[in-house]
């Protein structure tokens, strides 16, 4: 997975036509996968036991020999298998007396664990030709339309001076052929209209300058600090698809999305000890990074021995001390959970592409117009009997303009979320 | 006779001069100080100076502009607790304030594993939810900075060292071993059962109980009367006829949150039926439950004695006589009254003699309220000391034979009348050991000091009686090296258990299981609900002899010196706290000082001018010396009408050692003192003799801050008996109003008579409201420190009180009721509480230049600093003078790090810099932004409640309902006077409470036409007295009288004037 080259046009193109092909082939394979990252993963590779058993082929491995129904039956009834059966009793002798999370038909549906075992039963991938996967399409260089506008300006305005200059110049040689007297003529520095536009433009744009430096004063769009540890989202939500909540699960219950603890870390790379199979990683300046030496930072934070796993006492870790990017000012309130939870705003609405970031950075301004815009498009859902939020029954006078066709949609705004008590206060 | 409503003797005697003082809001000169014609460049801040400072600002701001974005770190947990556990969102637990015997089972809020807020527990039905100030106020002493941070050990040289506990237990147990003599252990009262337990478990200790402000003669006299050393529990909400000899239950008196709770049940009126209890009062100076009576006879202290035996002859026939003709009078209705109601009618006293609270209990037997008013059954435990006891032990101590003295929560050194005594006796104790939390006057004098955990970070338990339980769990790892005293006992005894293990032994054993202690746990309180009332075994034997003892006691001449505890400090263990110590007093409206409370007589006997401008508009008042024997006591005095002639009023808890804590220090003097101890305390002293000092001292009295520009229709307040005649008062004249308004087919006043669009169409789903029912109010202030922990309320200090620059969001102003013609003889007095009224058509709105302060579609005032640039046109805007500005940086908010050195407009006070301290700041409220100066802040409604109840429901899935959002006053509130929700939803409390009241319900300043979001419900006092104002002119009146003068009936004015 080497990272794509601008001129691999053809390999893209390759890629593309492969995808559309296979498409209808591996529609349930995805559906598997991404079921199997949400549900299994944070316990189970395919390929390693991890706080459970590794899961490729498990259905045609002991004690189910092919035996759908009977896997099923684990699945649903775990607590009391693993009180009555012995090879249970055995995997949680193994894995340290944990015993697997049951899932109910409703937590899991049947399809969707037929799909998952699907997916733990496709064979082992051969190795990947350089490129295939990193062969993504390369979003085209914006045309910055604004930069040639400038420059065809600029052209055009030396050639408007130098056209005034020749002719000035000839109006003073056709003076001179005639002998008109003039007088001298005055040098363009000191021409009073000159310096008159010049100190205008200078205090428009200076004063352009200065208001706009000034209202952007602790804006930090772009910001993109080092951390302590290089920690790639791109690799964990984005490769791995584990689910942001996994890791930043205040997010849905309180006012800060929360940075995950060590102990969280540590869920996973208990077994996760190593950075092998992933894309290589780069610093900002085209360093590249071990991704094996991060994983031990955490180690040394979490005060974890891999060779030792079992003495691990995660009460003696130590908090790492990450670099927060986001940042609002005091006077504002801001409610994660209230955007996340009731709303039901995607993460990325605001985070940007954080599963095609490596090291994280601010992709919005975080400016109350920013805020204030949202807020003026974003619509409520107001179909409180089936998809909406209850709450919005009580919004009668809207419901009834929604009827009559009075209204076409609730935003936020419609609401009262322009009111300045509803982030200031 | 009309009413007439006041506050301060100015506006009372000289109304124009008071009209000129409220013209102008700030009678400060300009801040420059030094300023003068003549020597311009000479003064302290000339133009020179001026245009320094403006160069310096305007270089300040760039640079602070220029500086770079500070890198902020984000750091999580190592190992995050348990799942429900989540950053950012606060967890409640339930536990208990226990202070000096007081109980109030409280709930913690705890965010990010810092306590900051107190709330009541709404499981316990003894407080029904209800708090204190104190109570409130807890919190902040949790991160005092003046606690002790480990063991101490004195050294001979009187040098402090620190220690560990391992070896202070090795020194302290040596010590104990070659002291000999007797151990014993003082304490507060304890109402711990486990406690106790452990104490009668310590092989040879000896356990003696004192109480700062003892209860002792009322001990005493429980058992002469076959009840036992026993306080019973009182049912303030079955009595019809209440009459208190003295008894301060609603503000100071035993347990005044459960009392308060209770009272208010008999306090609130069904308007269909019409009826109150009646509450007589008789006392010597103006204590705020006397303010809240419905008749108040003022007497000499120690005329309580006699008074209680004039209403026991009375009850039994026999009239009342050597006493004044008015308390004669008073005492012969209020027998009739308490005859007439047997079974439903109850008597308390506050004093300490032993022969009074006999007698006491005789009228009770007589009245039927053992068993009905007086509960037997569970007696309580909120105070158990003997005076005797400390006495015994102090002669113990001078005879040598204590070996070892172990002291927690009793501090005799600064609360024991003869404290010199009891400091010299304590040298000759061997061995020393203070559990103080602090280094009080008592902890300072002992060698061993093992401080104790703050009751937020304790475990424990509270009895309030037998089978009524509240318990303490730690809602914060201790903070510093201090112990449960109750560890050290149990290691001292030989026990290797500390005391949470014994604690949760002792309850599992109690309840049956551990998941029963921690159910427990869970709802804080345990309690015995079918327990049926007692009337116990009265044995009136002993009344012969009381009776025969006061008619004994000396008849005394002259004036008399009465010590009374303050609302907010009490006592004074928790005087280090300055959300306490800025807490106006409710009926002094005074803070950070204590004072002499004498009458208007006095006053005049003094030759001191209460009526002048000098004495009402400006913070100096005339300082008197007090001499009781070879006791002197120099104060300031505070003038007010309603207190007996020859009474002057001193509260206790003032005056504390600089150690003790840094708001307390030097704020004050010591009253304790002046008591005199005979088999009991006694907190009164004859014979005192009284002299104006010609001198002056400045207080910082809040009661004439905010003017309403001579309005008047702000309180609304009758008599029951007018009240049942003319019942249709406050409506009528609203609706007179509405028509003077707007005369128009609809009729719809609050949609058409104004220029901003409708506020009802403005606001459809939600519209907060809140009502508060004046009747109910006591003036407790528990709300107002409720809201300075909820909202980052700063404390400004007393300096900054004095020119006006409080910043309380909430004020509970007081009003006397007078007879127009005799401002000295006080009817009653009014507590309003005051605070932002949410105007839909806010006159503060329109004003603002740049927007900041606007209209929300729920109704509220949005105030938004961010926005605001300080202009104040608001706050002149504002007819009830509800908006603060932050004058200075009061709370280390701003970027310049250098406003809080006001080095122009004088130096602020010491305590806004200790509540800027970081372990102080721990205290803040994350979801409330902490203003910086140069803004106006106000009552938001605690909107951050608002949003936090909608977003709940959002996630719930689920409709709000109506009561969901509750406001921090609202909460604290003992009687549940303040009632907030959704007025739009009928079923909401606010709703039914405002449909209920029609005809008591009333908008302050309602002409104004600025309908308010906050309505009251008006003060009926439980007399027969015709209010003629109320039968004769209505609600009007005022109006009325205002637009006659306006066009120009002069006439009028001249004969209403004065």
């Amino acid at each position: 997975m080497i990272p794509c080259k601008p001129n691999s046009q053809r390999l893209t193109l390759l890629t593309l036509l492969f995808c559309v092909f296979s498409t209808l082939n591996i529609v349930s394979a995805q559906d598997g996968k991404a079921l199997f990252m949400s549900k299994c993963a944070s316990c189970h590779a395919l390929d390693k036991d991890l706080a459970g058993p590794k899961l490729r082929g498990i259905l045609d491995a002991e004690p189910y020999g092919g035996d759908f129904a009977k896997l099923s039956h684990w699945v649903r009834n775990v607590n009391k298998l693993v009180a009555t059966d012995k090879h249970y009793q055995d995997l949680k002798t193994k894995f340290g007396g944990s015993v697997m999370t049951e899932f109910s038909v409703d937590a899991l549906p049947e399809k969707d664990l037929e799909a998952i075992i699907k997916y733990t039963s496709t064979p082992v991938a051969t190795p990947t030709t350089p490129g295939g996967e990193g062969g993504t399409v390369e979003a085209p260089k914006g045309n910055n339309n604004g930069v040639i506008f400038g420059v065809i300006a600029l052209i055009l305005a030396i050639i408007t001076l130098i056209l005034m200059q020749v002719n000035s110049n000839l109006k003073k040689m056709s003076d001179d052929a005639e002998g008109i007297q003039r007088p001298d003529p005055v040098p363009f520095y000191r021409n009073k209209v000159y310096i008159a536009l010049v100190v205008l433009l200078g205090f428009v744009g200076l004063g352009y300058f200065v208001s706009k430096g000034a209202i952007g004063l602790g804006n930090q769009k772009n910001y993109e600090p080092v951390q302590p540890i290089y920690y790639s989202h791109k690799v964990h939500a984005g490769i791995n698809q584990i689910n942001c909540l996994y890791c930043h699960g205040s997010a849905w219950d309180s006012k800060t999305a929360g940075i995950p603890s060590v102990n969280i870390c540590m869920n996973c790379h208990k077994a996760v000890n190593e950075y092998t199979k992933g894309p290589k990683l780069y610093k900002e300046n085209g360093e590249e990074i071990n991704g094996t030496e991060e994983i031990a930072k955490l180690y040394k934070a979490a005060g974890f021995n891999p060779q030792s796993p079992a003495t691990w006492d995660p009460s003696k870790a130590t908090p790492i001390e990450w670099v927060k990017i986001h940042n609002l000012p005091d006077h504002v309130y801001f409610n994660h959970s209230q955007h996340v939870n009731a709303g039901k705003v995607q993460c990325q609405t605001c985070h940007g592409e954080i599963t095609a970031m490596d090291e994280v950075k601010q992709v919005s301004e975080l400016s109350m117009g920013w805020c204030v815009n949202c807020h003026r498009e974003t619509k409520v859902n107001f179909n409180y009997d089936s998809t909406g939020n209850k709450f919005y029954s009580i919004y009668e006078k809207f419901h009834n303009d929604i009827k009559n066709k009075k209204l076409d949609s609730v935003t936020v705004k419609t609401i009262g979320g322009l009111e300045c008590q509803k982030c200031h206060y | 006779m009309s009413n007439k409503y006041w506050q301060h003797f100015g506006e009372e005697t000289n109304p124009e001069e008071a009209k000129k003082f409220t013209n102008d809001e700030f009678q400060e000169e300009l801040p420059f100080e030094g300023f003068d014609d003549e020597k311009i460049i000479d003064a302290k801040a000339p133009r020179r100076d001026f245009l320094k400072y403006l160069g310096f600002s305007t270089a300040a701001a760039t640079l602070a502009a220029s500086c770079k974005t500070p890198v902020r770190k984000a750091v999580p947990y190592a190992d995050k607790p348990s799942a429900d556990i989540i950053p950012g969102e606060a967890k409640y637990y339930a536990t208990t304030y226990v202070q000096d015997g007081d109980i109030v089972p409280v709930v913690a809020k705890v965010r990010d594993g810092r306590p900051i807020k107190i709330e009541g527990n709404d499981k316990c039905q003894w407080t029904g939810g209800g708090t204190s100030s104190r109570a409130q106020a807890s919190v902040l002493d949790l991160y005092d900075t003046y606690r002790l941070r480990f063991p101490l050990k004195k050294s001979k040289e009187g040098k402090y060292s620190e220690s560990s506990f391992e070896q202070m237990d090795k020194m302290i147990g040596d010590a104990i071993k070659t002291a000999g003599g007797t151990t014993v252990l003082l304490t507060s009262s304890i109402v711990s059962p486990s406690t106790k337990k452990l104490i009668s478990e310590f092989p040879g200790l000896k356990h003696i109980q004192y109480d700062s402000v003892s209860y002792s003669g009322m001990l005493l006299a429980n058992d002469a009367c076959g009840f036992g050393k026993n306080i019973p529990a009182y049912d303030f909400g079955a009595a019809k006829v209440i009459v208190s000899l003295d008894a301060d239950f609603l503000g100071t008196w035993l347990s005044p949150v459960e009392f308060a709770a209770a009272y208010a049940q008999q306090r609130k009126i069904d308007e269909k039926n019409p009826s109150m209890s009646k509450h007589y009062h008789f006392e010597g100076s103006l204590s705020m439950t006397g303010a809240n009576a419905d008749e108040r006879f003022t007497h000499k202290p120690s005329e309580a004695a006699t008074v209680a035996l004039a209403l026991l002859n009375a009850v039994n026939g026999t009239d009342a006589s050597g006493l004044s003709a008015a308390v004669n009078a008073g005492i012969k209705k209020a027998a009739a009254d308490l005859l007439a109601h047997k079974g439903e009618a109850l008597v308390v006293s506050g004093s300490n003699d032993k022969n009074v609270q006999v007698i006491v209990n005789a009228i009770n037997n007589t009245i039927g309220a053992f068993g009905t008013t007086i509960n037997w059954s569970a007696p309580v435990n909120y105070r158990q000391g003997i005076d005797g006891d400390l006495a015994q032990l102090i002669t113990d101590m001078e005879a040598g034979t204590v070996g070892t003295l172990l002291i927690h929560g009793a501090n005799p050194a600064y609360t024991w009348y003869d404290a010199d005594k009891f400091k010299a006796a304590l040298k000759k104790v061997k061995v020393t050991v203070s559990f103080g939390e602090r280094m009080d006057e008592t902890t300072a004098l002992c060698e061993y000091v093992i401080p104790n955990h703050h009751f937020l970070e304790s475990w424990g338990d509270a009895e309030r009686t037998k089978g009524s339980v509240s318990f303490i769990q730690p809602t914060i790892y201790p903070l510093f090296k201090t112990r449960p005293y109750q560890t050290s006992l149990l290691l001292w005894s030989g026990k290797t258990t500390n005391y949470e293990d014994y604690l949760k032994t002792y309850w599992t054993g109690v309840l049956g299981s551990e998941d029963a202690f921690h159910a427990a746990l869970q709802d804080g309180v345990k309690e015995d609900a079918t327990a049926a009332k007692g009337a116990g075994s009265y044995n009136g034997g002993a009344v012969a002899a009381a009776t025969t003892a006061v008619n004994g006691y000396p008849k005394s001449t002259g004036d008399e010196l009465v010590l009374y505890q303050k609302v907010s400090i009490g006592t004074g263990s928790q005087a280090g706290n300055p959300w306490l110590q800025e807490l106006p007093d409710p009926v002094s409206k005074a803070t950070w000082d204590n004072y002499a409370m004498i009458s208007t007589a006095k006053a005049k006997e003094l030759g001191i001018n209460y009526t002048g401008n000098d004495y009402n508009y400006y913070p100096e008042k005339p300082t008197i010396k007090i001499t009781v024997g070879n006791k002197e006591l120099v104060l300031p005095v505070l003038v007010f009408p309603g207190i007996n002639a020859n009474t002057i009023a001193v509260a206790v808890g003032y005056g504390r050692s600089k150690s003790f804590g840094r708001a307390s220090a030097g704020v004050g003097k010591n009253a304790y003192p002046f008591a005199s101890f005979n088999e009991t305390v006694s907190y009164f002293a004859t014979g005192a003799k009284v002299a104006n000092q010609h001198k002056s001292y400045k207080i910082a009295q809040m009661q004439k801050h905010n003017s309403y520009e001579d309005r008047k229709e702000v309180v609304r307040e009758t008599t029951l008996a007018s009240f049942k005649a003319m019942p249709m008062v406050l409506p009528d004249y609203s609706e007179e109003l509405q028509n003077a308004f707007y005369q128009n087919a609809n009729h719809d006043y609050r949609a058409n008579a104004t220029l901003f669009p409708d506020p009802n169409t403005r606001s459809h789903e939600i519209k907060w409201g809140m009502t508060v029912d004046m009747n109910s109010c006591t003036g407790c202030n528990a709300c107002v420190v409720a809201c300075h922990a909820e909202n980052n309320v700063p404390v400004v200090g007393k300096r900054e009180v004095m020119r006006f620059h409080d910043m309380h969001w909430l004020r509970i102003d007081r009003y006397f009721i007078t007879d127009e013609k005799n401002p000295d003889n006080l009817k009653g007095v009014v507590f309003q509480p005051m605070m932002c009224q949410h105007c839909d058509n806010a006159p503060c709105e329109n004003v603002c230049p740049v927007a900041a302060t606007n209209h929300s579609s729920e109704g509220l005032n949005q105030m938004t600093y961010n926005r605001c640039i300080g202009t104040r046109y608001c706050a002149n805007n504002c007819p009830y003078k509800v908006r603060r500005f932050n004058w200075a940086d009061y709370t280390g908010a701003d970027s310049f790090k250098h406003n809080q050195d006001q080095q122009i407009v004088g130096k602020l006070d010491d305590v806004v810099f200790q509540m800027n301290d970081d372990l102080t700041r721990m205290v803040l409220n994350p979801d409330v932004t902490v203003r910086s100066r140069g803004v106006i802040e106000k009552c938001s409604f605690c909107v951050q409640r608002l949003q936090a109840a909608k977003l709940t429901a959002k996630k719930e899935n689920r409709v709000l309902g109506g009561n969901d959002a509750k406001t921090a006053c609202q909460t604290a509130c003992p009687t549940h006077a303040i009632v907030f929700g959704n007025s739009h939803d009928k079923t909401s409390d606010v709703a039914m409470v405002r449909a209920n009241n029609k005809q008591r319900r009333f908008d302050v300043l309602e002409s104004l036409h600025v309908l308010p979001n906050v309505t009251y419900l008006a003060k009926v006092r439980n007399t027969e007295e015709k209010d003629a104002k109320w039968e004769k002119e209505g609600a009007n009146y005022e109006y009325i009288k205002a637009h006659e003068s306006h066009e120009g009936k002069s006439e009028h004015e001249t004969k209403e004037g004065h």
